[in-house]
């Protein structure tokens, strides 16, 4: 039985490359273009991070020196930098043990509908505007008390960190293998044993590196901190008194309107922001090895 | 039976002191253990409904002399004590929307770049990239944003979007300073991008790959299969995920602040100035005296508040109900 050639009688020229035509044509060219249009999305959002940082930098060099790190204003900006590590090593204090213990319970011994009360729980948290949880914070402190103080920032940046750290911690709990788990309740281990010794130890560079990334979302964290540490009487480090603070810093100067003051702020914008970026980056860098050698 | 009378007995006594200390330390632990962990729960609840009672109180003189009308009333005025937010949630919503309409597309589409297009080792340096634009201080993304941004677009863009856009309403003519609730709107572009982004990007991956080689070997083009198999089946999370990334833009307070302007009248113009009402709080807080003054702007964080969990538990219900509808697939 012989087939009929589909292509002969049709101008059909079997050497011609094969190049569509026609609809086939039309479609290929649309998706061509789409293509093109996601790449060009991605690289102008890398272009916007590029652009923003290299400003930073560039006009931010100018300004920073030693003498810019290490004297008080109005040269320098050593006061606000040891204020905001205060203020986030108290916040960072409250908010890990209590985020890693959520972390357990969530792993450990919640059901799945405390579960899904917890992750809701976290989840909102972690969604209200930071103005939101600097206003508590006010009414619960600073206006009873009728004094700004920097431990009220240090609360609210604690719960801003909070919900990043235990669902940081719980990702990693997840991780961590089931035959460690096993072998511990084989060895008749108890349940507080097996946790402190077993399985927190394993996991605890992922959950190192959650509180990492929770603190640089936190150093930057302006408007909490603008409603309880921003009148600043002096050059303090007592927590129950306004800190000066790096972001609350830039704040003011940038709403002044002074170009000495812009040269500061954006010298005070490279401090902050190459902490941050070294930190997060350290972080996930971290994360990735940690993750590559618990998944093996 | 034999019973051998010499056979040592080699069990253990029935009644080990260190033993039952032991036994005694583990039940203390795990109580304890159980109790700790439960005790951070309750107190992450506690804080999330204090958090609602104390704004709300601290509100709560402004609620009772302005009631609901607060939220039409369009006049602020501290010096005569006459407030209300109605100008602060049109600019919120403005503002807001504005922002979303940019990012939300410009977002799915790095997030289809990423999964679809981008070969691993490209993924794995612009993933985090974008999501870096998430750790640059809202302050600082502010500040760059009055003195960089801003002049920029009033030069450039602003003329540019009357002369060829002049005839639509929103696209009025460009003020004297960069100010605006555009130049806002692209700050919370910024933003949204990279919340909207990984979200996306992680939902996309999901999809499963024979689906869509299926579609491939069909005939189907890249777009084709993207159209017709991975957005469809991933458009809730996708409406989730903007919802997450509207929330974020709606709370921003800091960086609006800096750059819209604090006008207080409802304009039409993207290139007015406005205010939102994270912005106002933000503004406004730090020199507020009167108990009614600091009372309003709590009012204003009743209102964020609800639009914070209102938003807040609407993504997460439209996320499960798509985890449902994939897992029952």
């Amino acid at each position: 039985m012989n087939a009929v050639d589909p292509g002969a009688g049709a101008g059909f020229d079997p050497t011609s490359p094969l190049t569509p035509s026609g609809n086939l044509r039309r479609r290929q060219l649309f998706s061509r273009f789409t293509e093109a249009g996601a790449t060009v999305a991605a690289l102008v959002a890398i272009a916007v991070l590029g652009i923003v940082i290299y400003t930073v930098a560039v006009r931010g060099a100018g300004a920073v020196s030693w003498e810019f790190l290490t004297t008080d204003e109005p040269t320098g900006i050593r006061a606000a930098l040891l204020g905001t590590a205060e203020i986030v090593l108290i916040a960072t204090a409250i908010a890990m043990p209590i985020g890693v213990l959520i972390a357990i319970y969530m792993i450990e011994f919640a059901g799945p509908r405390s579960n899904r009360v917890m992750k809701t729980v976290l989840d909102l948290t972690n969604g209200l505007p930071s103005i939101i949880i600097g206003l508590f914070v006010f009414g619960l402190l600073v206006k009873p008390l009728q004094e700004q103080m920097a431990f009220a920032g240090a609360i609210a940046l604690a719960i801003i960190e909070l919900p990043l750290i235990a669902r940081g911690s719980q990702e990693v709990l997840l991780l961590v293998p089931g035959n460690l788990r096993e072998a511990s309740d084989a060895l008749g281990v108890s349940r507080w044993r097996g946790v402190v010794g077993v399985i927190l130890p394993s996991a605890i560079g992922g959950i190192v590196t959650a509180t990492v990334l929770a603190v640089a979302r936190a150093a930057g964290e302006t408007a909490p901190l603008l409603l309880v540490s921003s009148v600043f009487k002096g050059l303090t480090l007592n927590p129950f008194e306004a800190i000066p603070n790096i972001p609350v810093t830039i704040y003011f100067l940038s709403e002044e309107g002074n170009p000495a003051g812009f040269e500061r702020a954006w010298g005070a914008s490279l401090v902050l922001i190459a902490i941050i970026l070294f930190a997060s980056l350290g972080a996930r860098a971290l994360l990735a090895r940690n993750r590559e050698r618990m998944s093996r | 039976m034999l019973e051998p009378a010499s056979v040592p007995d080699v069990r253990p006594p029935r009644r080990d002191r260190s033993a039952e200390r032991l036994r005694r330390i583990d039940r203390i632990g795990d109580g304890l253990l159980y109790g700790v962990c439960a005790f951070a729960c309750l107190l992450s609840i506690v804080t999330l409904l204090l958090i609602v009672y104390e704004v709300v109180n601290g509100a709560s003189p402004a609620i009772s002399k302005f009631g609901l009308g607060f939220l039409t009333n369009t006049t602020w005025q501290p010096n005569f004590g006459e407030f209300g937010a109605g100008s602060l949630i049109f600019g919120t919503a403005f503002s807001s929307f504005f922002a979303l309409l940019l990012g939300a597309p410009l977002a799915v589409a790095i997030g289809l770049f990423l999964s679809e297009l981008a070969p691993k080792s490209v993924r794995g340096i612009v993933s985090p990239l974008v999501e870096m634009l998430a750790a640059i201080p809202s302050v600082i993304l502010g500040f760059w944003g009055i003195l960089v941004l801003a002049p920029f677009v009033q030069k450039n863009i602003e003329p540019f979007l009357h002369d060829t856009l002049g005839f639509l309403p929103i696209f009025g003519p460009p003020q004297t300073t960069g100010a605006s609730v555009f130049t806002a709107s692209l700050i919370l572009t910024v933003m949204i991008i990279p919340i909207v982004a990984s979200i996306s990007r992680d939902l996309f991956l999901a999809v499963p790959p024979d689906v869509q080689d299926g579609a491939s070997a069909l005939g189907a083009t890249r777009w084709e299969v993207v159209r017709g198999v991975v957005l469809p089946s991933t458009s809730s999370g996708v409406v989730a995920a903007s919802i997450l990334g509207l929330g974020r833009a709606l709370g921003e307070a800091i960086a609006v602040t800096q750059v819209i302007g604090a006008g207080s009248e409802i304009k039409a113009s993207l290139f007015e100035t406005g205010d939102t009402l994270a912005g106002r709080i933000a503004n406004q807080f730090p020199g507020a005296i009167t108990e009614l003054h600091i009372a309003s702007l709590f009012y204003c964080g009743v209102v964020l508040l609800v639009i914070g969990l209102v938003s807040n538990l609407l993504a997460q219900w439209i996320g499960r109900r798509f985890s449902y509808a994939q897992a029952a697939k």
